[in-house]
């Protein structure tokens, strides 16, 4: 399923913000680049706010201990486990989009 | 078919022997004959397994599973006592015959016995309660003997006398060190270090009797004293017997093979006019040397390896420098070359403070050192090893030599360290070797020391090799060019970087990486870094890119641990009034801020506000933003000056707050901490800042640069002493811009002032020996000119949802709420 958070242009570039999707918290990345990434809000790590992170076109830097994820896969660099990635896309009306992946366990 | 390998001796030049040939890729069938029923440990450290200080297991180099999966026959517990070299064949204690192509004698040291009459009992070897040190059975028995009995006497004043002292005392037994000769350790030492060490080791509780040679061993059925050539006895229930080692020759002298003190060899490890066998280790007689230490063992092994293998036919060895560091009885000692001058124009250089059993000598002739010794302190052992093995150039002061005279600390030494500096003289790896170890990918102490074997022998070097490691992890290493660029992503240092934005006009950070970075790649890590470099070189004409900003930036105000926000108003100098007190008390109680805090800085933390509430806060406030967040400058601590203290000579809050209302809020690599203090007692600890200025009698100010007291402790180093205020506004304002245009990214001005110099210093900034005080000057007024509060940018937000909270469904605070009691 597919949940708009809003307009594009509520996004700042090459910055992050928080939104609460049914319950998760998912912080959402518009990049330099012109994509969107979203990604789980809280890191694993210590319960940072990953949008709060600096952020290039692939990592996001959570600001608490500087563990490094990166945007796309939610993969840490730097060893921590992964964030969980949502599915994010902008409509031609500039309407962004997120969507859970198929949920693994019921 | 493979050709056969056999090796008498499972020892340590055994082993490393057979390790060696299997690192070249020799194709042997390998068969090892040891005495021992072990697999083979570290011989050196079963001083520590008698003292306790490490388990049997620690000590075992090759594992019996090591021998199995590299194919090698171990028949551990067996003696070889003969070879019939014709044959080709070797016989075992138990009836075997095992042929080879190849043979290998490493049959060691056996202890050296001294003809003392009681030594030995007819029915069973050595007499009840007399030991020799030499193997782990030996020393397990002598664990099991010392624990039920009371005295004991070593006898052998050499490193392993001592050593079993030592370790004998953790049995709470009384321990009598008895040494034939005049001074303890006479054959690495000289009479005044061997004195000197004799005391710290009567210290540790040792009793020493020198000059004591022992004859007799008394006692009917056990040990029960000891006899000397003088006629005194001592009374003792255990004896053990440290007096030197000879070359275990047994197995070779009834082959044929030639002996003088030890088994003959050539520059290959051959022995002597025998093509098929070699000999290794403390057993081989090389061009007249033998040798006992570990060092010269590694070597042999490595040339025997290149030769039997043909990896290199033509390896040669020729014989070792020996120099030695170990800690002997928890002494540091280290010697190398002769102990005393030998003739009339040899230099000696000697210290001795016996008060703290240290003790230093360097033997100088023609400019080369060819003796040391230290004891106590072996910080030196480095250098002095390394121009002792290469004959380096010496110091003109030779005191240079004993001591580091204003040296670079531990952690500098690390990485100033030439690269061919060996650091495990044991195992012979250097400093480069560990470097490219963890350049490999190898990022852990003991993962550099398993792969290259540093560490592994005394383990004396361990500590140098972690610093070396961390060191070489730490984002330093030499060999990685992005050490010196200024930020990760962009590969330019920081001068040629600020030269490159100049030149091509480069005014946000956006614009840095698609001009500058290798693809025009933008770099997350990067970023805060060229924010504070284009805020400082282009003041208000820098274009501003929100996403640039970590995130304290973007809010102005330091992030928690929760998310939450922690918020410093200014208090030029640490001063505030009933008006400002009460605003804050009325900000806090409105936004339930969980806690207040006093700072080290002299300023109030109101800390767990939330992001949304940022703007409002500031606006409630109506106080400027105090920088508690941000790399730059942050605070004048002062004291209360002349007003109102009766010691204070100069009028430092004044001037504390002067200086905080000209500098304040500038960007800067590192946090830039200050304090004004009115008298030498520096109750505003100003010594230990970036810049602390003392009030002086007289009128006069002194001004220090780059103290710290955080995670680095130093006082600052005095820039200058000058009369007025205005002139101490000056100078801070130059040494300030001067720290922001040359300094590293993050480094702070406690490495930035040694780096430069503060001779150095002195002359750009106080007497302008380049003429760049103008322009510093000029540079910074308009850092200050275009200055602006950001608590002051209004409740407008810069970018969308600036303030939008980023975590509010955790629950909050997680930092816990502390009730104050009255």
């Amino acid at each position: 399923m597919e949940i708009s958070i809003g307009s594009l242009d509520s996004l700042p570039v090459g910055e992050g913000r928080t939104f609460a999707i049914d319950g998760d918290m998912v912080a959402v990345f518009r990049t330099r680049a012109g994509m969107v990434h979203a990604v789980s809000a809280v890191c694993p790590h210590a319960g940072g706010p990953i949008a709060d992170g600096l952020a290039d076109n692939e990592v996001v830097i959570c600001p608490l201990h500087q563990h490094v994820f990166e945007l796309a896969t939610g993969c840490s660099r730097s060893g921590q486990p992964p964030l969980r990635v949502y599915g994010a896309r902008v409509t031609d009306t500039g309407e962004v989009l997120l969507s859970t992946r198929v949920p693994v366990d019921a | 078919m493979a050709q056969r390998l056999v090796v008498i001796g499972n020892g340590m030049a055994g082993a490393r022997t057979v390790e060696e040939i299997l690192e070249r890729g020799g194709h042997f069938d390998i068969t090892m004959f040891g005495d021992e029923p072990y697999g083979n440990y570290n011989r050196i450290l079963l001083s520590n397994v008698l003292s306790g200080a490490e388990e049997e297991s620690g000590i075992f180099l090759n594992s019996l599973s090591w021998y199995e999966e590299n194919g090698i026959n171990l028949r551990a517990g067996i003696r070889i006592t003969r070879i019939d070299r014709f044959a080709k064949v070797v016989y075992g204690d138990d009836g075997s015959v095992t042929p080879y192509d190849k043979l290998i004698i490493a049959t060691g040291s056996t202890p050296f016995i001294p003809p003392i009459e009681g030594t030995y009992n007819a029915k069973r070897g050595f007499h009840q309660g007399v030991f020799s040190f030499r193997t782990l059975d030996d020393t397990r028995a002598m664990i099991r003997y010392a624990r039920d009995h009371e005295t004991a006497a070593v006898i052998g004043g050499g490193l392993l006398g001592l050593e079993a002292a030592r370790g004998l005392l953790n049995y709470g037994l009384k321990v009598t060190l008895v040494h034939a000769m005049g001074h303890l350790m006479n054959s690495q030492l000289d009479e005044q270090g061997g004195a000197i060490l004799k005391g710290s080791v009567e210290k540790l509780g040792i009793t020493v009797e020198l000059n004591a040679m022992t004859t007799h061993i008394t006692g009917k059925d056990s040990v029960t004293g000891i006899k000397f050539k003088d006629g005194r006895t001592i009374p003792c229930d255990m004896v053990v017997i440290a007096a030197g080692i000879r070359p275990n020759t047994e197995v070779a002298a009834a082959s044929g093979l030639p002996i003088e003190r030890a088994i003959l060899v050539d520059d290959q490890m051959r022995v002597q006019d025998e093509p098929d066998i070699y000999a290794v280790g403390e057993c081989v007689q090389h061009r007249g040397q033998t040798y006992g230490l570990v060092a010269p063992l590694w070597e042999q092994a490595k040339v025997l390896a290149d030769h039997v293998t043909g990896a290199n036919p033509r390896a040669a060895y020729h014989g070792s420098r020996t120099a030695t560091k170990l800690k002997v009885a928890g002494v540091d000692v280290a010697a190398m070359g002769i102990t005393t001058p030998e003739r009339d124009t040899d230099e000696f250089v000697v210290f001795a403070e016996p008060r703290k059993g240290v003790y230093k000598s360097v033997i100088i002739r023609d400019d080369r050192i060819i003796g040391a010794t230290l004891l106590g302190d072996v910080s030196k052992v480095g250098f002095l090893t390394q121009a002792f093995d290469k004959g380096l150039p010496l110091p003109e002061e030779r005191v240079r030599l004993l001591f580091d005279l204003g040296g670079p600390p531990a952690e500098v030494s690390a990485a100033e360290m030439p690269d061919d500096n060996q650091v495990c003289n044991c195992n012979g790896v250097s400093k480069g070797q560990l470097v490219a170890c963890v350049s490999a990918g190898t990022k852990t102490v003991t993962g550099v020391m398993d792969k290259t074997r540093a560490g592994k022998g005394c383990g004396s070097c361990k500590s140098l090799v972690a610093q070396i490691v961390e060191w070489a992890a730490g984002g330093e290493v030499e060999e990685d060019p992005s050490a010196n660029w200024y930020v990760p992503g962009v590969p330019y240092a920081k001068p040629e970087l600020m030269e490159a934005i100049r030149a091509q006009n480069l005014r946000s950070v956006s614009s840095v990486f698609a001009a500058l970075s290798p693809g025009g790649k933008e770099d997350a890590k990067s970023k805060m870094g060229l924010v504070s470099l284009l805020r400082m070189m282009w003041g208000d004409e820098y274009e501003d890119e929100n996403d640039a900003r970590f995130i304290n930036d973007r809010v102005h105000a330091n992030i928690q641990r929760d998310g939450t926000f922690s918020v410093v108003p200014q208090m030029k100098g640490g001063v505030t009034s009933p008006e400002q007190l009460k605003k804050i008390a009325e900000v806090a109680e409105k936004y339930d801020v969980p806690m207040v805090k006093l700072t080290g800085g002299q300023r109030i933390d109101l800390l767990g506000i939330r992001k949304e509430d940022l703007p409002k806060v500031w606006a409630d406030l109506g106080m400027p933003s105090g920088y508690a967040y941000g790399k730059s400058f942050r605070t004048v601590k002062t004291c209360v000056g002349s007003d109102f203290c009766r010691f204070g000579v100069g009028d430092s809050t004044a001037l504390g707050i002067a200086i905080e209302s000209r500098f304040q809020g500038l960007e800067s690599p590192g946090k830039m901490k200050l304090a004004v203090t009115g008298c030498p007692r520096n109750c505003a600890e100003a010594y230990v800042k970036d810049l602390g200025v003392v009030a002086i009698d007289g009128g006069k100010w002194e001004i220090y640069v780059g103290g710290a007291a955080g995670a680095h402790i130093r006082k600052g180093d005095l820039l200058a002493t000058v009369d007025s205020p205005d002139l101490v506004m000056q100078l801070t304002g130059r040494f300030l811009q001067y720290y922001r245009e040359n300094a590293n990214w993050l480094e702070r001005t406690y490495s930035f002032v040694p780096r430069i110099g503060i001779e150095k210093l002195r002359e750009l900034l106080v007497e302008d020996s380049e003429g760049i005080c103008a322009g510093l000057e000029e540079r910074m007024q308009e850092a200050v000119d275009a200055y602006r509060d950001p608590w002051q940018e209004g409740l407008e937000p810069r970018s969308p949802g600036q303030f939008k909270p980023s975590l509010p469904l955790l629950p909050l605070p997680m930092v816990p709420v502390r009730e104050v009691h009255a």
